[in-house]
């Protein structure tokens, strides 16, 4: 086999793995895979709908475009781009640590800098391809609303792709290098997992703090941003002029793209080899653990919350996946705050909030105690009745939510009594209805396997959403339309009910 | 240290999945013997023994631990036994003596007797220069040692293991072996299965052989010699013989 061939048929080989990873991802098992697809189909089509309302009023937009606009669109190009790093990021470290070929590879007589290179494209094109089938919603809407130019959005979504990856990949191996193999993982999964959220937190808050409201269009469009911003003829809005239908920016940003991903897999490519040679080398770094007396007296039951919580406290990465949620508490706290001082109504919006991040930070806690559990044979051998141990292990959400959520509820309870109370109705109502379907849909599981407990079960990842919704919407309707608070409360209930019922641990 | 007492009776243990796993089978292993269970791959040895530890629930049958009716009262019959699979189920993130302090906590063991047992169940296993390091970096080996120490430091009348001995080294398996035949000698119980069959004949009291889910032979080296018709044929011939005539029967 020539060089070439060899090249291409590990492009393809890269590719398939790709191909089923993303199945995988969305459908859990094989035999799911084509229900999946045409779930996901459904998806983008259904996505349209949201994809109007957020963006159709841009459809009509024409060249020359003012700040204000430039601002706009540009923002919401760089939130893409932060978003396809944080996946590129993802992707790029699961191929340094996760892949179980790369013995296989590195004890091949292949030319590892091309392996690699190839490696690297493969995840530009996995991040560029996930992209460009999310965006199809937003620029269908476009194009029919505003003309056949917004194709060129398209080019953009590549172009930021190519960049995406490019980046991920210096960053990651600049960690690498900066703190070395065992902390890259750990830095890079949460780096990933921050710089999406934190760039449309980061507008949230600066818009509470400057005008008092959680629209983050408030901040872009502004005569400060305006004022800020560079001049129109400034490269910085070479996205946003290419986005509109301009082809001569669009040609010199996709050959940007292209020439930084084929700098870095130039430099890189060949590095890598070395790179995961470090990584076997450290894969057996030694930490030691504080003498821990966790475990010494008290009962069986207090022995399983002390495993709960030392484990969670000593995996940082699988803490920051399942707080994650929280970073979008930071708006509304702030949101809080404010209103300490200027009475505003708009303090009725942090209920629903907290209400869902409470809901989905239970969901996540109640799989790792319910499912993840790396000892399984051990708990289930033990002498405890197996109700012991569940009860156990959803005390450990309960007092983990508790202890999270009571300090805001305190706060909010200077604000309004009443607004606490339903509140922390609504925390404990959230809270209890996560946990009860993750019971009821419980697998085996290892912790490591977090990442993917959406994909293990439909049912149980969707009526989890649908009830933290339906009982933040109830939340908030009991402030301000308590009749229809009660709808949506037996339609949450009723939701509930129904996912008892589909259960495979119904009875 | 044998008694007349049974330490593990099933009677009629049924499990299907897709086939017959485990067929009706009858099994007594007395107090104090050293059992080891042999068969081919997929005969329905782990599925017995998961049966047994409580891990599965048979379609039909009994099974009774030192005389508790483990499917009655598996809290009770769990209080006295141990299980170990061929693959160790250990958390990463604790270290080898907080596991341990873990497993004690989960049987209710006093501190002051679980701790100093603790240590040295480890340091007998090799562990002391990792008794403070967190399990995340230990080869297979090193985690068998802490998943058994865990099986054992509970002081359990009844040890289940699955293939203890898979990736092991040399040293490792003979400090385990060493172990297993010392609990033997204090009274214990151990059940164990393996492929390895110079372990079985070097260490079992008596041998069984499971195939298709059914007990196929049973009894010491000797007694099995006996029905092979052979005294001076080795346990690898006779288990061959026994799994082929089993295989040709089916």
């Amino acid at each position: 086999m020539s060089s070439a061939a060899a090249l291409s048929w590990f492009a393809r080989h890269e590719i398939r793995l790709a191909w089923r990873e993303w199945l995988a991802m969305i459908a859990g098992s094989r035999g799911k895979r084509k229900r999946a697809i045409i779930a996901l189909i459904v998806f983008v089509a259904i996505m349209h709908l949201p994809a109007y309302a957020v963006i159709g009023r841009f459809a009509d937009l024409q060249a020359p475009l003012g700040k204000p606009e430039l601002i706009v669109i540009t923002a919401t190009i760089f939130l893409a781009w932060a978003l396809m790093l944080s996946q590129a990021i993802e992707s790029v470290t699961r191929v340094f640590y996760a892949r179980a070929d790369l013995d296989l590879i590195m004890s091949s007589p292949a030319n590892l800098a091309n392996v690699f290179s190839v490696r690297i494209a493969a995840i530009a094109l996995s991040v560029t391809g996930m992209a460009l089938l999310l965006s199809t919603p937003f620029v269908d809407v476009l194009v029919i609303g505003g003309g056949i130019r917004w194709l060129s959005t398209f080019g953009v979504v590549v172009a930021i792709g190519l960049t995406a990856a490019a980046v991920a990949i210096a960053i990651t191996v600049a960690l690498f290098r900066l703190i070395g193999p065992s902390r890259t993982r750990l830095v890079a999964q949460i780096v990933a997992a921050i710089i999406g959220a934190g760039f449309v937190i980061a507008l949230q808050v600066a818009a509470i703090l400057s005008y008092g409201t959680l629209s983050r269009f408030a901040v872009l469009t502004s005569d400060a941003a305006a004022a800020y911003a560079p001049a129109l003829d400034s490269p910085l809005w070479w996205p946003a002029r290419a986005a509109i239908g301009d082809g001569m920016v669009l040609s010199w940003l996709m050959a940007g793209g292209l020439v930084l991903l084929g700098a870095v897999m130039a430099v890189f490519s060949p590095r890598f080899a070395d790179t995961v040679v470090s990584v076997a080398a450290t894969a057996r770094s030694v930490r030691r653990g504080a003498r821990a007396t966790a475990f010494r007296g008290g009962s069986r039951q207090q022995a399983l919350r002390a495993k709960e919580f030392l484990l969670l406290r000593r995996d940082p990465w699988l803490l920051s996946q399942s707080l994650m949620q929280l970073l979008y508490l930071v708006p509304p706290a702030l949101m809080l705050w404010r209103s300490f001082s200027e009475s505003s109504t708009a303090i009725v919006l942090i209920t629903p909030v907290i209400v869902m991040a409470a809901g989905q930070l239970a969901g996540g806690l109640a799989w790792l105690t319910i499912s993840g559990e790396d000892a399984a044979d051990l708990v289930a051998t033990a002498p405890l009745q197996p109700s012991r141990v569940t009860r156990a292990k959803v005390e450990v959400v309960l007092i983990a939510i508790g202890a999270i959520f009571a300090p805001l509820i305190a706060a909010l309870a200077f604000a309004s009594v009443t607004q606490a109370i339903v509140t922390a109705l609504g925390v404990i109502v959230a809270t209890v209805s996560a946990a009860a379907i993750q019971f009821w849909f419980r697998v085996q599981a290892k912790r490591s396997q977090f990442r993917r407990r959406q994909t293990s079960s439909r049912p149980a990842t969707f009526a989890e959403a649908f009830c933290s919704i339906g009982w933040a919407a109830t939340a908030a309707l009991a402030l301000t339309i308590p009749i229809a608070a009660v709808i949506s409360g037996a339609m949450t209930a009723a939701i509930l009910a129904a996912t008892w019922k589909i259960s495979p641990r119904r009875g | 240290m044998q008694s007349d007492v049974s330490a593990l009776e099933v009677r009629g243990l049924t499990k299907r999945f897709d086939r017959p796993a485990v067929d009706a089978l009858d099994l007594t292993v007395r107090a104090g013997e050293f059992y080891a269970l042999l068969g081919p791959n997929g005969a329905g040895k782990t599925t017995t023994l998961r049966m047994v530890a409580g891990l599965l629930r048979p379609d039909a049958g009994s099974v009774s631990i030192l005389g508790i009716d483990a499917l009655a009262d598996p809290v009770a019959a769990k209080q006295i036994m141990a299980w170990v699979s061929d693959e160790p189920m250990i958390y990463d993130k604790l270290t080898p003596l907080e596991y341990l302090e873990f497993v004690a906590g989960l049987w209710g063991i006093d501190p002051a007797v679980s701790g100093p047992s603790a240590q040295q169940l480890l340091v007998s296993l090799g562990l002391e220069p990792h008794l403070h390091e967190r399990c995340e970096g230990f080869s297979k080996g090193m985690r068998q040692k802490v998943a058994l120490a865990g099986a054992l430091v509970h002081d359990p009348r009844l040890i289940i293991l699955d293939e203890p001995l898979t990736g092991l080294d040399a040293l490792s398996a003979r400090h385990v072996k060493g172990l297993l035949q010392d609990r033997v000698r204090a009274g214990c119980t151990v059940i164990m299965t393996t492929h390895i069959l110079e372990v079985a004949e070097r260490m079992a009291d008596r041998i069984g052989v499971i195939a298709a889910g059914r007990l196929v032979a049973e009894g010491t080296l000797t007694e099995l010699r006996q029905q092979n018709g052979r005294n001076d044929t080795s346990l690898e011939d006779m288990f061959i013989a026994l799994v082929n005539t089993e295989a040709a029967a089916a």
